[in-house]
């Protein structure tokens, strides 16, 4: 089938930036000094003084340009199209949250300036905390983390201190076997042994196993609500009252939390503390691998381990306060990822509530409907409704030797970027399809379009499949030779 | 599209939700605002930040100029608004990038390796001394007092609950570099590692050599640190260290009330297997082509769990896109001018106060200053924002402030400045 969304066309060739080096050029200038030019040697010591930088770059400001013009040009992006990857909600990231963001007011204010020039930055910081405490239904947040691991980080040490206070950091965290992997990465650092539970045959926690495994070393649960399935685990008040039953807590994973917005809230179904992905849910730009933003919010109970410094109200003023005996102290230097929540609080002021309750509801939808769309073609291991996200498995297509992965691949050449691959762990060949409310219905048909012509390709012509990206200028990429004998810096030849 | 799901109102599709877990009331959020209303809020809440001030604020954050270009790149949708480049065939402008800037990090640091990036250098530092643990198997870490105090804070945060027991080396009271001294006096056989910051937090430059010196006679590895980029345009890279953690706010990211930054960690290439966080390698693709992946994902969350090197994921990489990009326009000679700028600038405001320690300075310098929040209360009348009072993180440093001149200071300032520190 010949794709409706994409065509080939030229991309130019660019050699890595050190080849195009040459002695005298530059990219830059600088003003007239108006003091006196120092003798650096003399100024440090010509111990300290190094007489060059080794093979770094000597190219023009075109040059410059241009390199990374035609780099971008080998990239997706969700401005490119759909990016169906599941559990990472890339959706559409407006540019007014950019064009913000930039306000020489906020952009240039220094951590350190006097508090009474920084009101408007903690301003911004004080309006997030309360539209993200109303959407979480949680009773205090912080936004220092810089990403989700570092949330999930922060949580638990929260976890940990309020443990340690009562007498007992307790020894275990649980996760399921759905979770994702920064969550037993997470409570391996914190300290932490970490257990995996099994889910139903249902893709849901266990109840009975849950009640059988909790006991006053567990010191939390940590749970991704709707879980990586997609599915809202209807049974989260039980799960949640197993936990506090015996003294532990409920750590919730925020990564799903576009399902929810204006729906359910966490904090009304029993979860202590969760991280928010403001990169996911509130559309701060993905950028190739962050910035991010992280902010953990907690019941009261947890409120005073948060890290330092809180935000704080002193008259008519808003003031940073560090005296909090209790803190887990800081999880980062300054106040956090402060560019990425003038984005998100941008993000929250363009929907309103209604408009952010909208949304869910639109990703809820667009994600029923290519379930209902592709499970003609894809076995469907947990065939119930789901939330804002679908898994498929790739048992029907295996059979014929074609596996998630290069099914993936080949989605490529249609105009798509891969759904996210093999996970989670409980499904056979997972392919994990998150469409975001951002989605036309046009975009979503073609993407439909798409994935039917591959799996018939599965049964006519399984070796194109196999064989997939055809049209990227870059054929599949051996992975394996990289890690083998790993060059990760160029070096002159010599 | 109701149809097709076999449903007839949008309320259907939550049915799985229970009615005790929804929400009962809608969020208590106003309606949503047009473009124009929300670039009118923004500019509002920035008018209330400092507009129009000159400022020596330095101490980690440093205001250097931002090439036009930088801005233009990092726009670009196709790196604005692409995902972690997993999908190596659709992502060789992002993996490209990454390689440049991991190869840049070598040259400038003097390191064999080096990762995607950190969230921040505050937090590359624990996860340096992370890595000194793993590679020595030793437990006890050692941080110099004139490492930046919030990075400190950030490794006792990161380290108390795995059990790993921080010191902390004094300065010399003179010199304002590291104690020899107590560094012999606390260094042992489970030491895991040192880690020392040039330029300090005082703006002094380090005799890391003669710390990595007893750092290794004693088995222990050297973790160097910066704030200041900047200043690696013009010093000795830090061949001596084991693994270096730094911050590169200072290559054209805005300083943003604290954040985003960019953290890097680089090491010897021994310590490859330890390195937290992505990395990018070289490799082919099917037809013979130069192509590049992340690669040694066997480090990673995502693939070892709970054994995993670090729990990073996402990182920095647009911040990162940034650095890289003010690199190849600075380039070898821009970099080292840029630095020279720096130093001349602040050698110049140097001349004029009393500066606290002896040591070597780059673009920053610890200033006596007996009543320093008076002095910045009289220089924010004459539109200026003055240093910081090291009282605030050094009881014992009352009477003094941290000032920082970069090539965005103007003379004038500097000569303002000086006027009202001797009034």
């Amino acid at each position: 089938m010949i794709p409706t969304k994409v065509r080939s066309h030229l991309t130019q060739n660019e050699g890595l930036i050190f080849e195009r080096s040459s002695p005298g050029k530059n990219g830059y200038q600088l003003p007239a000094l108006d003091v006196p030019e120092v003798d650096p040697a003399e100024a440090l010591g010509a111990d300290n003084v190094r007489s060059t930088i080794e093979d770094f770059p000597e190219v023009s400001e075109v040059e410059v340009l241009r390199h990374f013009t035609r780099l971008s040009t080998w990239n997706y992006a969700i401005d490119l199209g759909m990016y169906p990857l599941g559990s990472c909600t890339m959706k559409y990231n407006p540019r007014i949250n950019e064009a913000v963001a930039r306000i020489e007011g906020l952009a240039w204010a220094h951590p350190y300036q006097p508090e009474s020039l920084s009101q408007g930055a903690m301003e911004v910081i004080a309006r997030l905390e309360e539209a993200l405490l109303e959407i979480t239904g949680l009773d205090a947040i912080t936004l220092q983390p810089a990403a989700g691991a570092h949330g999930e980080l922060t949580g638990i040490l929260l976890v940990r201190a309020l443990l340690e206070a009562q007498g007992n950091p307790r020894k275990r965290i649980l996760t399921p076997d759905s979770a994702h992997g920064t969550n037993p990465a997470t409570a391996g650092i914190a300290g932490y042994e970490v257990q995996n539970i099994h889910s139903t045959d249902q893709g849901m926690i266990d109840l009975e196993e849950l009640a059988r495994i909790v006991d006053s070393d567990v010191a939390a649960l940590m749970v991704t609500n709707p879980s990586t399935l997609g599915v809202f685990e209807d049974n989260i008040m039980k799960v949640a009252d197993i936990l506090h039953s015996k003294g532990a807590m409920v750590y919730m994973d925020g990564a799903n939390m576009n399902a929810l917005v204006g729906i359910a809230r966490p904090g009304d179904f029993g979860i202590d503390v969760m991280h928010l992905n403001l990169h996911k849910t509130f559309s701060t730009p993905h950028g190739g691998g962050g910035p991010g933003s992280g902010p953990v919010a907690v019941k009261k109970h947890l409120e005073p381990f948060l890290p330092v410094p809180r935000l704080a109200r002193k008259g008519d003023l808003w003031t940073w306060d560090y005296d909090r005996p209790q803190s887990i102290g800081r999880v980062r230097a300054f106040y956090g990822n402060f560019g990425v929540l003038v984005r998100a609080l941008a993000y929250i002021y363009a929907h309103g509530g209604p408009g952010l309750r909208n949304a869910t509801v639109d990703a809820v939808l667009n994600a029923n409907y290519l379930r209902h769309k592709l499970r003609p073609y894809f076995d469907l291991p947990y065939d119930r409704p789901n939330m804002h996200e679908v898994v498929f498995s790739d048992d029907r297509q295996a059979a014929k030797g074609v596996r998630t992965g290069e099914i993936a691949k080949r989605l490529i050449d249609y105009g798509f970027h891969p759904y996210t691959v093999s996970f989670p762990l409980i499904v056979r060949g997972a392919l994990m399809i998150e469409p975001t409310e951002t989605e036309s219905k046009r975009e979503l048909d073609q993407f439909v379009e798409a994935m039917i012509a591959i799996a018939k390709e599965v049964d006519t012509e399984p070796e194109t499949v196999l064989k997939a990206p055809h049209m990227t200028r870059t054929t599949k990429v051996d992975e394996v030779g990289a890690a083998r004998k790993p060059v990760v810096r160029w070096r002159p030849a010599s | 599209m109701l149809a097709a799901c076999g449903l007839s109102s949008v309320e259907e599709l939550f049915n799985q939700v229970p009615a005790s877990t929804r929400i009962d009331h809608a969020l208590r959020i106003a309606p949503g605002l047009s473009e124009y209303e929300i670039a009118d809020v923004f500019r509002e809440l920035g008018a209330k930040n400092a507009n129009g001030y000159a400022s020596f604020l330095g101490a980690g954050v440093y205001s250097h100029y931002r090439p036009v270009l930088v801005d233009t790149v990092v726009s670009r949708g196709e790196f604005l608004t692409s995902y972690t480049p997993y999908q190596s065939e659709i992502s060789q402008g992002t993996l490209v990038s990454i390689f440049e800037f991991q190869t840049m990090i070598c040259q400038l640091t003097g390191m064999d390796v080096a990762n995607a990036s950190m969230y921040d250098g505050s937090s590359a530092v624990p996860e340096a001394a992370m890595m000194a643990v793993r590679v020595t198997k030793r437990s006890r870490i050692l941080v110099a007092r004139s490492v930046h105090p919030e990075y400190r804070e950030v490794l006792r945060t990161y380290a108390k609950d795995q059990g790993l027991p921080v010191e902390e080396v004094g300065y010399d009271a003179e010199t304002g570099q590291l104690d020899l001294a107590d560094l012999d006096a606390k260094l042992n056989g489970e030491t895991a590692c040192i880690i020392v910051q040039s330029p300090n937090f005082f703006g002094v430059v380090e005799n890391s050599k003669a710390v990595a010196e007893r750092a290794h006679a004693n088995g222990a590895l050297l973790v160097f640190t910066f704030a200041e980029a900047v200043s690696l345009g013009i010093l000795e890279p830090p061949h001596e260290a084991d693994i270096v953690a730094g911050e590169l706010q200072s290559f054209a990211i805005s300083p943003s009330y604290g954040g985003p930054f960019v953290g890097i960690i680089a090491s010897k290439e021994k310590y490859i297997r330890q390195l937290p966080g992505r990395l990018v390698g070289e490799t082919k693709d099917t037809h013979g082509n130069q192509a590049f992946c992340l690669t040694l994902a066997t480090r990673e969350q995502h693939i070892r769990r709970e054994k995993a090197t670090s729990n990073i994921c996402t990182n920095q990489a647009l911040i990162a896109l940034m650095a890289t990009v003010f690199m190849e326009l600075y380039g070898k000679e821009g970099l080292r001018e840029l630095a020279i700028q720096n130093l001349s600038k602040a050698k110049y405001l140097a001349g004029k106060l009393r500066r606290r320690f002896s040591g070597p300075s780059f673009n920053e310098f610890v200033a006596v200053a007996k009543d320093a929040e008076d002095v910045n209360r009289r220089l924010l009348d004459r539109k200026i924002i003055g240093g910081l009072p090291l009282a605030k993180f050094y009881p014992e440093l009352a009477g003094t402030m941290l000032l920082c001149a970069t090539e965005m200071t103007k003379r004038a300032d500097m000569d303002t400045l000086a006027e009202v520190f001797s009034a």
